[in-house]
């Protein structure tokens, strides 16, 4: 069942529009990977799939399990299952990284009418995760995101994910900024929660990610349009001749 | 010669406020008499207005319009509803003392396990012999006018070395609504001695009233005393209290103050660093909304050498409030080693809300730290869509930012309990914006 439909999305920032018709099916249970050099609309796509202000949508629309995406509010697309793993987590000095999960997780919880996790539950769940992706416990006692490294944000992302298990995760440019260890230990996070009911869309610049997070389809974004979709081995391809032929197009 | 009656806006007479508490004010015959040069000095000043530099931002002539004539001596019925509120807003463990009206209140009070570790006595007593309290070395027309028609207060001494067990808690309850509590009080801190003072100010059913607060507050060498201040009145009253504070060699003050409440409020502190090696902690948090205005008023004066003094301040200002901080450190030619910071930052929450930040650094000696800092801003968008992406509603978001935000000028209050209890404060004001 598609989980996930972007049909002929056309998108502004300001005044200059940056998805031009954008078509995209993503079903139930699988892996897409988005690809395409700097500028082509990947990380674009993924702030309106999650409902960050500032990007104005012309044309199209975003169905999720069927409805309507654009027309619901950030919280209610992470309430209903949309999970985007920020390139960039930001820092929130002051709160602290348990409070957040915790509300986070119960905010959600209470706006699909579930009962709140208490405390005891919630911090059981909280150290199971935790500990199958090697974050230790003082990490979540500091501020969210503060003074953590580039690998410890990402898996603090990725901590986000197994807490809240989303049916749709967005991961925009997990690999940027991470040496070869912290990808592995992020992928390996990512993979455990690979399933039959969850999809997962692999934005990223460069082929090494798909080693870790084999995908399912390969799409090549260009100039805001999808220009090709293929199976794994398109990654391949695009890793041994490079994005130029789409551009040219 | 203009022989016309100075009138307020609405009509009454300036003098009939004093004349028509005269019989009621305490005191002895030299303290009438000190009481009357007061008043003098009030009709002739009048409420500060904007073109008097320390009270530019908070206008009272336009915020307050006029003094209302003194509240009634509470009776069975008001001392009744002032019991509900004093337990409400109550510490749990503390000693506490109740003026109600600005008349202390001993049967809501606990007197006598206070006693057991520090001397009290209500200005009214006090007043009977002396006239001393109601002398302060000040030319503002507010704190003429308390010394002029103060009622009562508390007049607190703890001896040298005393190490009191549990916090002492001043309650002022307004009970009695369109009408002003005139209140003063002392507190003496012995050498050696360890404290906790709490300030409430709260209300009991009572509307549009004022309160006008006095403390004199002297701590001596190697003492070690928090304060804390939780202004909770009335949404439509108005509060102004004036502080004077004098603290000895080697000890620690931490004071934090906390407003929620008022139309119209301002403390201003007057802290003197009198002897060496102290180190003076000042913090304070204005949560303001609709059209409310707070106003910090602070003068930090290193007076000797080698004292160190910080001060952190946050206003979380929303709707069409007004927050105000003005900070001065003084620092004297002879006060070297002078180590004086203060940091205030306002959040506003609505286009309408404003903040003014006024602070000045005075340093006549010249080996001295010192430094200031003053920001304003809106919450971090980038900061409010994580949390939204995450599936926090807008207020829940902000709230969490909120709390972060006024989190850090929280955090300098060192004992558990209460800083909980001022947590809690502040939650339950974001609880109400949600």
């Amino acid at each position: 069942m598609a989980l996930l439909e972007v049909k002929d999305l056309k998108v502004r920032v300001e005044e200059r529009e940056i998805l031009h018709g954008l078509t995209l099916t993503v079903n139930e249970g699988e892996v897409h990977a988005i690809m395409g050099p700097n500028g082509s609309g990947k990380s674009t796509l993924s702030h309106v799939i999650a409902g960050k202000p500032g990007y104005e949508v012309t044309d199209g629309q975003i169905l999720f399990k069927g409805e309507d995406l654009l027309e619901m509010a950030p919280e209610e697309r992470a309430a209903k299952g949309v999970f985007l793993a920020f390139q960039y987590p930001v820092e929130i000095p002051g709160v602290a990284t348990m409070t957040f999960l915790r509300t986070a997780l119960n905010a959600q919880r209470k706006a699909r009418g579930e009962s709140e996790y208490s405390t005891p539950d919630f911090l059981k769940k909280v150290r199971e995760v935790s500990k199958s992706l090697n974050i230790p416990q003082d990490m979540l006692k500091r501020g969210v995101n503060v003074g953590f490294s580039g690998g410890e944000k990402k898996r603090n992302e990725v901590l986000q994910m197994a807490l809240f298990e989303p049916s749709l995760c967005i991961l925009d440019e997990m690999d940027s900024g991470l040496d070869i260890d912290a990808l592995r230990i992020a992928a390996d996070g990512v993979n455990a929660l690979r399933s039959p009911e969850r999809a997962m869309v692999v934005i990223t610049h460069y082929q090494r990610l798909l080693n870790y997070i084999v995908p399912d389809v390969v799409h090549v974004m260009s100039r805001g349009r999808v220009v090709k979709s293929g199976g794994k081995e398109l990654a391949l391809e695009l890793e041994a001749s490079g994005y130029a032929q789409f551009e040219a197009a | 010669m203009n022989v016309a009656v100075a009138k307020t806006g609405s009509g009454r007479a300036v003098s009939d406020l004093f004349a028509s508490a005269e019989g009621r004010l305490p005191g002895s015959p030299g303290v009438t008499a000190v009481r009357r040069e007061a008043f003098e000095t009030y009709e002739r000043l009048g409420l500060p207005h904007r073109r008097i530099e320390e009270w530019k931002y908070t206008d009272l002539r336009a915020l307050m319009g006029e003094v209302l004539p003194l509240a009634a001596t509470p009776d069975a019925a008001a001392l009744k509803r002032a019991v509900e509120a004093v337990k409400a807003h109550a510490i749990a463990g503390a000693r506490k003392l109740v003026l109600v009206d600005g008349v202390f209140a001993a049967d809501l009070s606990d007197v006598k396990p206070l006693v057991a570790e520090a001397s009290f006595k209500t200005l009214r007593e006090t007043l009977a012999r002396d006239a001393g309290l109601l002398k302060t070395a000040s030319t503002d027309a507010v704190i003429a006018l308390n010394a002029a028609l103060a009622t009562d207060g508390v007049v607190l001494s703890i001896a040298d070395g005393a190490q009191l067990s549990a916090p002492i808690q001043i309650i002022h309850v307004a009970t009695a609504a369109s009408a002003s509590a005139f209140t003063r009080s002392q507190v003496t801190v012995g050498k050696g001695a360890r404290a906790t003072l709490v300030e409430s100010f709260v209300a009991a059913g009572a509307a549009a009233y004022q309160v006008n607060d006095a403390v004199i507050i002297s701590v001596g060498d190697d003492a070690d005393v928090a304060h804390i201040r939780l202004m909770d009145d009335a949404p439509d009253a108005v509060n102004i209290t004036s502080q004077f504070v004098t603290v000895g060699a080697n000890t620690k003050l931490n004071f934090f103050n906390m407003t929620t409440g008022a139309a119209v409020s301002r403390l201003q502190g007057f802290i003197t660093l009198a002897g060496e090696g102290t180190e003076l902690s000042v913090n304070g948090v204005n949560l303001l909304k609709k059209t409310e205005h707070g106003d910090t008023t602070l003068v930090v004066d290193h007076a000797v050498p080698n004292c160190v003094s910080r001060e952190i301040f946050r206003a979380v200002i929303d709707d069409r409030a007004h927050s105000v901080f003005q900070g001065r450190i003084i620092v004297r030619p002879d006060a070297q080693k002078t180590d004086g910071k203060m940091m205030t930052r306002a959040l506003l929450l609505s286009d309408e809300a404003e903040a003014d930040n006024k602070p000045e650094l005075e340093i006549f000696a010249d080996d001295v730290s010192c430094g200031h800092g003053a920001t304003a801003g809106a919450l971090d968008d980038s900061l409010l869509f994580y949390l939204k992406a995450r599936g926090l509603p807008e207020k829940q978001a902000q709230a969490l930012l909120i709390q972060a935000f006024v989190g850090e000028a929280i955090e300098q209050i060192a004992d558990d309990g209460l800083r909980e209890h001022v947590i809690g404060i502040a939650e339950r004001w974001l609880e109400r914006r949600q």
